[in-house]
């Protein structure tokens, strides 16, 4: 099966965070109770017509700038029609021919290497409310419910070039394009609550071919993971079926999550036709350059630029630098920890270790942490000035995040502060080795691994709060 | 002489002077909708004590002291596809029949404003498609000239309504000649404003590129004060032109000498009855006595404009009506298994034939395969229309034309024939696919009915065409002939 390889295009959605929505002034707020952030206009009420939000411009204009994409003079607008009962006017406002944003890249790091990956064209669209199925499954419901709460709300479609070649490539370039468009502060790309979504396109073809194989597309992934095993899932089952000297059909298909395999959800006989035309509701878009110069000198420092900077500025190893800027969110903790504690390297390994861990553990985002920058950094000052061992910090670290509270307020409640007194720690000492005559004998015999032992007696004893070094001391002192 | 037949300026001055009230006028009209309705036909919704209670309010302005904007207290009627809040909206289609909008059309919000009167909704083809009001899912509006023809479309109870002084004016909506061609038919002024000078918000679709709404009077006079009152940017409405708005009270002058008129030769052509034809023609010569330089002109594209029509508003109403699904309002199947066979069954049994036509012909035109060959070409066919005009308006500062080629017809005569009655619109369409203003007066009789002129305006230049057909009014009797409606009591 190695002689195959995979051809992948990502189309992604991302909702974008303006206050209204793309054509009316209702809240793009997410939730709220069904059916109460919507206008006449937003629902396509007969005789209404839509008004094109400038802002929905501007984040478009911006996310396309930070993808390095030409943004278009002349824009327009086209209707793409099809019936679903979340789309109020059976037609969807989106671009067609003339986008907004077109030629852009990504870069990602693949095996150490650098690789850029092609944008086809960046577009703006609405969203479509959402149907509640009143039943175990769309094919049981008895009645469906629509909550339209989310039509009308602005996205942009970001398509890319059939460049990624693998699963993980894949991955990678969705989660490069999520830190890209949070960066830019146009999408919260909150996967859960489906304002970043993805559909992917996958072929497969003997290594070395230059020609596409039949493609398939597969709707709706919503987390990196479910990207990365429907891809695997479905290359698998392309190749499968090419060595068994079958064709692939094209075709749009699923991916069912607790099956773990994906399936025909249409053939390209039923695919839509979708009877494009220009929205004659709309005026074409016409964007002035001094428009998108402006919006360019809003652009933050990218990703990319930012892991060079933290690379070049704390001598931070690269693997480091790309894991905190691969969200804005963990790049902004990040900064603003060690300007309160200045040792970026352990600032780093913190965040990679124990506060991702328990962000993950807790499914919260960065945003969210209960423990922020600044307590993170007086955690580790205690640390620093010898106050709390290393080991004990990881404790306080926990106690913090569940309760909220501060370092040095967790270390005094529980009396956690470590042992640096001679006179505390030398009867403990003694008591350990009263009670350990074996090993003091092997360990005098030059079993090294008895001293070990010893200490952590000790450790035990004192509840991890004794100085390490300063036990090493007394025990060596007095065997 | 009975207060509804007066005009809006005429009432206006006895409002003023206090000679009558508004509850007077409209007393009167709904009187004389109460006598001749029955037979015309022209009301679906009537508002009785909506327009008394507006009625009195501005009596009470007026006793206030206050001055009254011209079309204050003055009563006047909608076409049914013009959304007013809380009064149900039909289009005259079954799939709209319980339908009230939560809120007003921009023109109705203006009118309020403005002071007036609120009658009620008038009949139409359903949804504005058709040439005749034969389309009505409820019942056909008839000519008041001849009870036993129609008063065209698919304004036509809008316009009916005005010539039986059943209101003193209206608004209707034109998307290829529905204000103007059952102006024409029925012997009073309308106009189809510049695409853009007038808020579309709140008119239910049709050809969104091409509807626009206008006013409906019995003089021209009456034409520019309505045009006054709802022309104008609205930030509702982003395909609305953002222009100051010119006074058409100036417009209003009885000369026209030294204007160039261009007389377009494809207008004239076969298919043009010839009473209606000598008609048009003596209005032009007419225009020329009154000093105007007649020129003959020739718009070479004039013979695709209905072909391009027929594919243009069909694609966009296949997808505007996409929307009347009975997922969220409107008419809803009594049963359905799925969502598909409740799609299919509601849209079946809610549209009527013409529309049906309309969306199989839009969604064909539009589906992948045909688009180039039938949209994309249509679109082409479009500009070429439109630099046809241009070319013309270098040198000619209006166009003089028939309005309809034939006066009336006789009601079923061309219902199962549609080529026959697309027919009907064949001097109209051009302006709506290029976008221009025109009105509609009458200008001579044929067979004992109305025959209408049509002036043809540069983009924004209603002021031009609203001055040929003052002064020509003003030089001749056609808009002071009214029918002999035989009156029940
Ligand atoms: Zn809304």
């Amino acid at each position: 099966m190695a002689e195959y390889e995979a051809v992948i295009g990502l189309e992604v959605h991302a909702e974008l965070k303006t206050n209204s929505k793309i054509f009316c002034g209702c809240t793009t707020e997410f939730g709220g109770a069904p059916n109460t952030h919507v206008c006449p206009i937003c629902l396509g009420m007969p005789g209404v017509l839509p008004v094109l939000n400038r802002n929905v411009v501007e984040y478009a204009i911006k996310a396309g700038l930070a993808l390095n994409c030409e943004i278009a003079e002349f824009s327009k607008f086209d209707r793409k029609n099809y019936y679903y009962p979340d789309l109020p006017k059976n037609y969807q406002i989106s671009q067609y021919d003339l986008p907004i944003a077109k030629n852009g890249y990504l870069e990602i790091e693949v095996d150490g290497q650098t690789k850029r990956i092609g944008i086809t064209r960046l577009h703006m669209e609405e969203d479509a409310g959402k149907l509640i199925h009143q039943g175990d499954d769309i094919a049981e419901a008895e009645y469906s419910l629509v909550d339209y709460n989310r039509t009308g709300v602005p996205l942009i479609e970001i398509v890319s070039e059939p460049d990624l070649r693998s699963p993980v490539e894949a991955r990678l370039y969705m989660e490069k394009l999520k830190a890209i468009l949070q960066y830019c502060d146009v999408s919260d790309c909150k996967m859960q609550e489906g304002s970043l979504r993805c559909d992917a396109n996958v072929s497969v073809r003997p290594k070395g071919s230059t020609e596409f194989g039949t493609k398939t597309e597969i709707k709706n992934l919503n987390s990196f993971k479910a990207l990365q095993r429907a891809l695997e899932y479905e290359i698998k089952r392309q190749i499968e079926i090419l060595e068994d000297g079958g064709r692939i059909v094209q075709e749009t298909r699923s991916w069912d999550e607790s099956k773990g395999i994906t399936i025909t959800l249409r053939s390209k006989e039923e695919a839509h036709d979708y009877r494009y035309f220009p929205e004659p509701d709309l005026v074409p878009l016409v964007i002035d350059r001094e428009w998108v110069e402006r919006v360019r000198q809003t652009l933050p420092e990218l990703p990319d630029a930012r892991r060079r900077r933290l690379m070049e500025e704390y001598g931070l190893p690269a693997y480091d630098a790309m894991v905190i800027t691969g969200s804005k969110a963990l790049a902004d903790y990040f900064d603003q920890c060690v300007e309160k504690f200045s040792d970026a390297k352990t600032v780093s390994n913190w965040i990679m270790g124990e506060l991702l861990r328990l962000l993950n553990a807790h499914n919260l985002e960065v945003e969210d942490s209960p423990v922020k920058p600044e307590g993170l950094a007086e955690l580790l000052a205690l640390i620093n000035k010898g106050t709390i061992s290393g080991k004990i910090a990881k404790t306080v670290f926990e106690e913090m995040f569940e309760t909220g509270k501060g370092a040095e307020e967790i270390v005094k409640e529980k009396g956690l502060v470590q042992i640096t007194d001679e006179k505390v720690l030398a009867p403990i000492v003694d008591k350990v080795i009263e009670e350990n005559p074996k090993s003091v004998e092997d360990y005098r015999n030059g079993k090294d691994r008895a001293f070990g032992f010893l200490v952590g007696q000790v450790m035990k004893a004192t509840k991890g709060k004794a100085n390490p070094q300063l036990v090493n001391k007394l025990l060596r002192e007095r065997l | 002489m009975n207060l509804y037949e007066l005009t809006a300026h005429e009432l206006h001055e006895l409002l003023q002077k206090k000679e009558v009230s508004s509850r007077e006028i409209t007393q009167s009209v709904l009187e004389r909708i109460e006598e001749v309705d029955d037979s015309v036909k022209a009301y679906v919704t009537l508002t009785k004590e909506k327009a008394l209670q507006q009625a009195d309010k501005v009596d009470k302005s007026l006793a206030s002291g206050e001055t009254l904007g011209p079309l204050a207290g003055i009563p006047m009627g909608f076409k049914d596809n013009i959304c007013t809040k809380g009064i149900k909206t039909t289009c005259s289609s079954k799939i709209l029949e319980n339908f009230v909008p939560p809120y007003n059309a921009t023109v109705v919000e203006r009118l309020e404003e403005a002071g007036a009167i609120c009658l009620g909704k008038l009949n139409m083809d359903e949804f504005a498609m058709g040439s005749s009001n034969e389309n009505s899912a409820f019942f056909p509006t008839r000519n008041p000239w001849d009870l036993d023809r129609v008063p065209g479309g698919s304004s036509g109870g809008a316009v009916a309504a005005v010539a039986a002084d059943e209101a003193i004016y209206t608004l209707g909506s034109d998307t290829g000649g529905s204000i103007r061609q059952p102006a024409s038919f029925c012997g009073v002024v309308g106009l189809k404003p510049t695409y853009g000078l007038v808020s579309r918000f709140g008119l239910v679709a049709f050809a969104s590129s091409l509807d626009q709404i206008g006013p409906i009077t019995k003089d021209v006079t009456d034409c520019a004060l309505v045009l006054q009152a709802i022309a104008g940017h609205d930030p509702y409405d982003s395909t609305s032109a953002n222009l100051p708005v010119p006074d058409y009270r100036q417009a209003l002058v009885p000369d026209i000498k030294g204007l160039r008129l261009g007389i377009p030769r494809e207008y004239f052509g076969e298919g043009l009855d010839a009473e209606v034809k000598e008609a048009v023609n003596q209005a032009i010569s007419k225009l020329e006595e009154l000093g105007a330089c007649c020129e003959e002109v020739s718009l070479p594209h004039t013979e695709y404009a209905l072909p391009a029509y027929y594919l243009i508003a069909p694609a966009e109403a296949s997808s505007n009506l996409a929307r009347y699904d009975g997922v969220k309002y409107g008419y809803r199947t009594e049963e359905a298994k799925d969502t598909v066979s409740m799609y299919m069954k509601t849209r079946r049994e809610g549209f009527g034939p013409e529309v049906k036509r309309r969306i199989m012909l839009g969604t064909y035109a539009l589906s992948s395969g045909y688009y180039d060959a039938y949209y994309l070409k249509a679109l082409k066919v479009r500009t070429l229309i439109k630099r046809d005009f241009d070319r013309a308006f270098e040198k000619y500062d209006a166009l003089i034309a028939p309005t309809s080629p034939t006066v009336a017809f006789k009601i079923g005569e061309k219902a199962n024939d549609p080529l026959a009655m697309y027919l009907s619109d064949i001097c109209t369409i051009p302006v709506n696919m290029a976008g221009l203003p025109a009105i509609s007066i009458p200008c001579g009789f044929s067979q004992g009915l109305p025959v209408g002129l049509q002036i043809i305006g540069k983009p924004f230049d209603e002021v031009t065409i609203l001055r040929v057909a003052y002064t020509f009014e003003q030089n001749t009797d056609y808009h002071r002939a009214k029918p002999a409606l035989e009156v029940k009591r």
